[in-house]
């Protein structure tokens, strides 16, 4: 049996298991480590289809970047905390794993009339690749998709500013038109403007 | 390479089915939300295996893209689930019904 072939059945079930114990945690926090060994199991297989850049990429944003990010929110708002006592949705339940299992059999129809079960990647690869992986991949990054690139960097900007502004406590000016149609002697009670 | 690329697209599948589970049955916002992270994952990783199948590069870099683009959703989604907190003390998303009359 080839190496790849023993990595493949060593990580697959653990990344299936995985997700599958992130689905029935009741607890967030340990919803999130399991997504966390689910993203890992995934970068592995990153490693076996020959893309070395996006292994690292993956355990450093996925795993690192966005997990942390996850970890944090459900730290800081508390919701780890016995609040999730009416959590699954049990009468959806069943009908959604019915879906779940009909989407499985038919995506493995498509992909045994389209791909074929025994079919292997060609040869090649490495002709591709011919100064490693990620001098490939910036090559194809640089020229062909250069204007997405610098449209992605806008994006992230936006992002950064748009989670800022949505998530700052401070309050929000009054306009002039809200000064002036405020009466008097209703103040709005501080219980609620807080 | 000797794992035919079939079973990547599979476990893929598999992967995708789990995550349209865990949205389907759950109500917290945040396990929603990592649930829909599982579904791009398994997106991902089809895009990596055909990218393989074929010996292009370009699967390669659309899913880079694609992890660039999640990570900004994930920070603009994080933060509307901590300023709804904020103003309705849940994360439950039947509670967040103003809508609906």
């Amino acid at each position: 049996m080839p190496l790849d072939n023993v990595v493949f059945w060593v990580f697959a079930p653990i990344s299936i298991a995985s997700a599958i114990g992130m689905l029935v945690m009741r607890n967030a926090v340990h919803a999130a480590l399991f997504l966390i060994v689910n993203f890992f199991t995934i970068a592995v297989m990153y490693l076996l289809l020959d893309a070395p850049f996006l292994f690292a990429v993956q355990i450093i944003v996925y795993a690192g970047a966005i997990m942390v990010l996850f970890l944090f929110v459900i730290m800081l708002l508390g919701v780890d905390r016995g609040v999730d006592g009416r959590e699954p949705l049990w009468g959806q339940r069943w009908i959604a794993v019915a879906l779940a299992v009909a989407f499985v059999l038919e995506t493995g129809f498509a992909i045994r009339a389209a791909v074929g079960l025994s079919t292997r990647a060609p040869d090649g690869f490495d002709a591709v690749n011919a100064a490693g992986n990620t001098q490939a991949l910036a090559k194809v990054l640089f020229r062909d998709y250069f204007f997405p690139f610098e449209v992605t960097s806008v994006l992230l900007i936006v992002a950064a500013i748009a989670a800022m502004v949505l998530a700052q406590r401070k309050a929000r000016a009054v306009t002039q038109a809200e000064i002036d149609a405020e009466q008097p002697f209703t103040a709005p009670d501080p219980e609620v403007v807080a | 390479m000797r794992t035919p690329i079939a079973y990547f697209l599979i476990l893929s599948s598999i992967l995708f089915a789990l995550g349209t589970v865990g949205v389907l049955i759950r109500k917290n916002a945040l396990l929603i939300f990592m649930s829909v992270e599982l579904q791009l994952n398994a997106v991902n990783l089809t895009l990596i295996a055909f990218s393989r199948m074929h010996n292009d590069l370009n699967g390669q870099v659309i899913a880079f893209f694609s992890m660039v683009v999640a990570a900004a959703e994930v920070v603009v989604g994080l933060a509307i689930i901590v300023s709804v907190y904020r103003r309705r003390q849940t994360v439950d998303v039947d509670d967040a019904r103003g809508l609906r009359w």
